[in-house]
């Protein structure tokens, strides 16, 4: 768990930071969206003290980040940029083998370590691990930064603006990539983003930031639902609320027993995906199919329409 | 470019300038000079009436190697035109003067003439031109300038020329060379080893300190508008009354003249290379890596050590580069306070009015220093592991 009690950033006269507290649970993604100069990097850099905070203090499972020296509090914290900064003189495999060694693991260890997370990431270790960063593709060293950050199996991850220079399409692969990971290390995360679709999508909750204040923090739904500022609603955009709310719940955790006629969809698309395609198709329900390929039940357009009203 | 434009003959530009240079040499200027003595002015020989079948067979290499520096366009072939036409130059030349010295005779000098060099430089030009077009890889730069260098001492140790006039010099001045070119070598990475261990941490500290740098480089920038005499001269007052207040100091070596201001003049002009291409090359260090190393907990020292300066290291080399070239050149000029090297005799031959002993000093010079620059040309590429 990490508490932050009464964050303040001043550089002088300018207030960046402005007594922001949050409770992050344990295992699980925290988004921070705001516009820049919002002071969301910020406060990131103060979890892991690449920034010292003026006032205010932060507990990771209940220990002050301030007891130990910053840089061997920083080589428990998993971190990961904006144009990644893979070090560029270093093959992949010594810039995954970083923090590790900092850490003064065997090289054997070092080396398997190596060889686990480039496979994680389907990357083949013997063609890779000898590359240098400039030999590889943005995905591939978007990739290879996020492997870097995780190699030293940290519990908590920082990442500012991790999938920023990536295009559409390998964002959204990289951006189910991490939330797989996230399920299988049970890492917690937070994530500082502006694109406020990416915070929806990946945060079990959001935070709002804007002018360094903390406007709201709450589940994305709740978000929607309750706005706490004239900002959030801003931000979140009043024309498609329904829409946004029904891509937030996928199919799988709203289905009632039973097979029907109708198109047969995944368990994890959302009922937003369900949506368009019972508009498409005609259809007044869609089957839903399990992970192992069994029908395990059903969404009938009318229960959609029901659950996207409560945003009204 | 379309097929029929390829096929056309492409004259070359630089091979036509080279061309013209070197036949206005041969025809304006002499190839050889014939002295009495080492010091009386020397009357011009001509080449044919000396060996006509040698000057012939010079005269034909060089229209061939005029006809492909003009119309061959592989660098191949224009680098071993180039080689083929210098060593005609050269055994033509020894050839000569073995023929216009007596047997015995130990006064007569026998020297190449203005044409000569002026011929060896533009087939020189040729030369490097071609191996650039080549594009070597760093280390087969050093193996070449290895293997050309060696070529050249066995060629000078065979004794074929030592009958030219510089080889006289080099034979009666033989211990002296040896002596002075160590002096030469050790001023000159003397006072580079010392300004890069002084201007390696300022310039990281001008790097971290935005202020600190534009005071620092004002004052190193106005270090180098010094003339290097006036240098010496204003380092001669304050030495020597060093010298005399501490004897200690003046037993290390510390006086007004001699080796100590040469090697202070050196570090200072120096500083300026090191220290600015240092600032620069950690400027270009990409912020994302640094913060990157520092989020992930690196200390402040292991991110100078493991990222910064590594990566930097190309740009530092190149500033090395430039001191260790200017060094090897001014070290020349610290002959004249006493300093000693190769400058001894470029001044001592100047006031004999010895033109070949002036070449004994001044033709190694600026071989070591070109030697010195390929070297650590080779070496920066070789650092320089990403493409910027």
């Amino acid at each position: 768990m990490i508490q932050i009690e009464n964050l303040c950033k001043r550089y002088g006269e300018n207030t960046v930071v402005d007594d922001v507290s949050m409770v992050i649970e344990p295992r699980t993604i925290t988004t921070i969206v705001g516009t820049s100069g919002s002071g969301k990097s910020t406060l990131l850099r103060m979890i892991n003290r690449l920034v010292e905070p003026t006032s205010g203090r932060v507990l990771i499972d209940g220990n002050d980040t301030t007891a130990e020296p910053a840089h061997l509090l920083r080589r428990r914290i998993g971190y990961a940029i904006q144009g990644l900064g893979l070090f560029p003189h270093r093959t992949v495999a010594d810039n995954i083998a970083t923090v590790p060694r900092l850490l003064g693991w065997d090289e054997d260890r070092v080396r398997e370590r190596i060889t686990e997370l480039l496979e994680l990431f389907q990357l083949d270790p013997a063609a890779y691990g000898t590359k240098f960063p400039h030999e590889l593709s943005g995905g591939q060293q978007q990739r290879v930064g996020v492997a870097r950050a995780l190699a030293a199996k940290p519990n908590v991850l920082l990442m500012d603006e991790p999938f920023g220079a990536l295009d559409p399409i390998i964002r959204s692969k990289a951006q189910d990539d991490l939330l797989g990971i996230q399920r299988r290390f049970g890492t917690t995360i937070i994530l500082v983003t502006h694109d406020i679709d990416e915070a929806f999508r990946l945060g079990d909750r959001v935070g709002v930031m804007s002018r360094g204040r903390l406007l709201q923090h709450d589940r994305p739904a709740a978000l929607i639902t309750h706005p706490a500022d004239p900002f959030v609603s801003q931000l979140i955009g009043s024309g498609d609320k329904s829409l946004k709310l029904l891509s937030l719940t996928k199919a799988g955790e709203v289905a009632a027993p039973g097979k029907v006629d109708g198109p047969a969809l995944p368990w994890s698309v959302t009922l937003r995906e369900v949506l368009a395609e019972l508009v498409w198709s005609g259809a007044a329900a869609a089957t839903v199919i399990g992970p192992d390929g069994d029908a395990i039940g059903h969404v009938t357009l009318t229960g959609i329409l029901a659950r996207g009203r409560q945003a009204a | 470019m379309t097929r029929e434009a390829t096929r056309v003959q492409r004259i070359d530009h630089l091979g036509v300038l080279l061309s013209l240079v070197g036949a206005l040499a041969l025809t304006l200027l002499p190839l050889i000079v014939f002295k009495a003595n080492r010091i009386v002015p020397g009357e011009p020989r001509a080449l044919l009436s000396l060996l006509p079948i040698a000057a012939f067979v010079l005269y034909f290499t060089l229209a061939a190697t005029t006809a492909v520096a003009v119309l061959i366009q592989g660098p191949r072939v224009r680098l071993l035109a180039a080689l083929v036409g210098m060593a005609a130059l050269v055994i033509t030349v020894a050839m000569a003067a073995d023929i216009l010295t007596p047997a015995g005779n130990r006064v007569v000098r026998v020297a190449p003439g203005a044409g000569f060099w002026i011929v060896l430089v533009a087939l020189g030009l040729l030369a490097t031109d071609a191996l650039t077009r080549l594009r070597p890889g760093p280390v087969l730069r050093v193996a070449t300038l290895a293997g050309f260098l060696a070529v050249t001492l066995a060629a000078l140790g065979s004794g074929f020329f030592d009958d030219l006039s510089i080889m006289r010099e080099y034979a009666v001045n033989a211990t002296r060379f040896a002596h002075e070119a160590q002096r030469h070598l050790l001023l000159a990475l003397g006072s580079l080893g010392a300004a890069v261990i002084v201007a390696l941490p300022l310039g990281v500290l001008c790097h971290r300190q935005p202020r600190l740098r534009n005071a620092l480089l004002g004052v190193l920038n106005m270090v180098q508008t010094i003339p290097s005499i006036a240098l010496f001269g204003i380092l001669m007052a304050p030495l020597a009354a060093l010298a005399i207040a501490f004897p200690a100091l003046a037993a290390l070596g510390v006086s007004g003249i001699g080796a100590a201001p040469a090697v202070i003049a050196l570090f200072l002009y120096s500083l300026l290379p090191i220290v600015g291409n240092t600032t620069v090359g950690l400027g270009r260090v990409s912020p994302a890596a640094v913060d990157a190393a520092r989020g992930m907990g690196l200390t402040n020292g292991q991110v100078l050590r493991q990222i910064e300066l590594p990566l930097a290291l190309p740009t530092i080399l190149t500033g090395i580069r430039i001191v260790l070239v200017q060094n090897i050149g001014m070290v020349t000029i610290a002959a004249l306070i006493g300093g000693g090297g190769l400058g001894a005799f470029v001044f001592q031959g100047i006031g004999q009015t010895a033109i070949d002993l002036v070449l004994l000093g001044a033709i190694p010079t600026v071989v070591l220093a070109f030697s010195a620059s390929v070297v650590l040309d080779a070496l920066t590429d070789l650092t320089r592991r990403v493409p910027r």
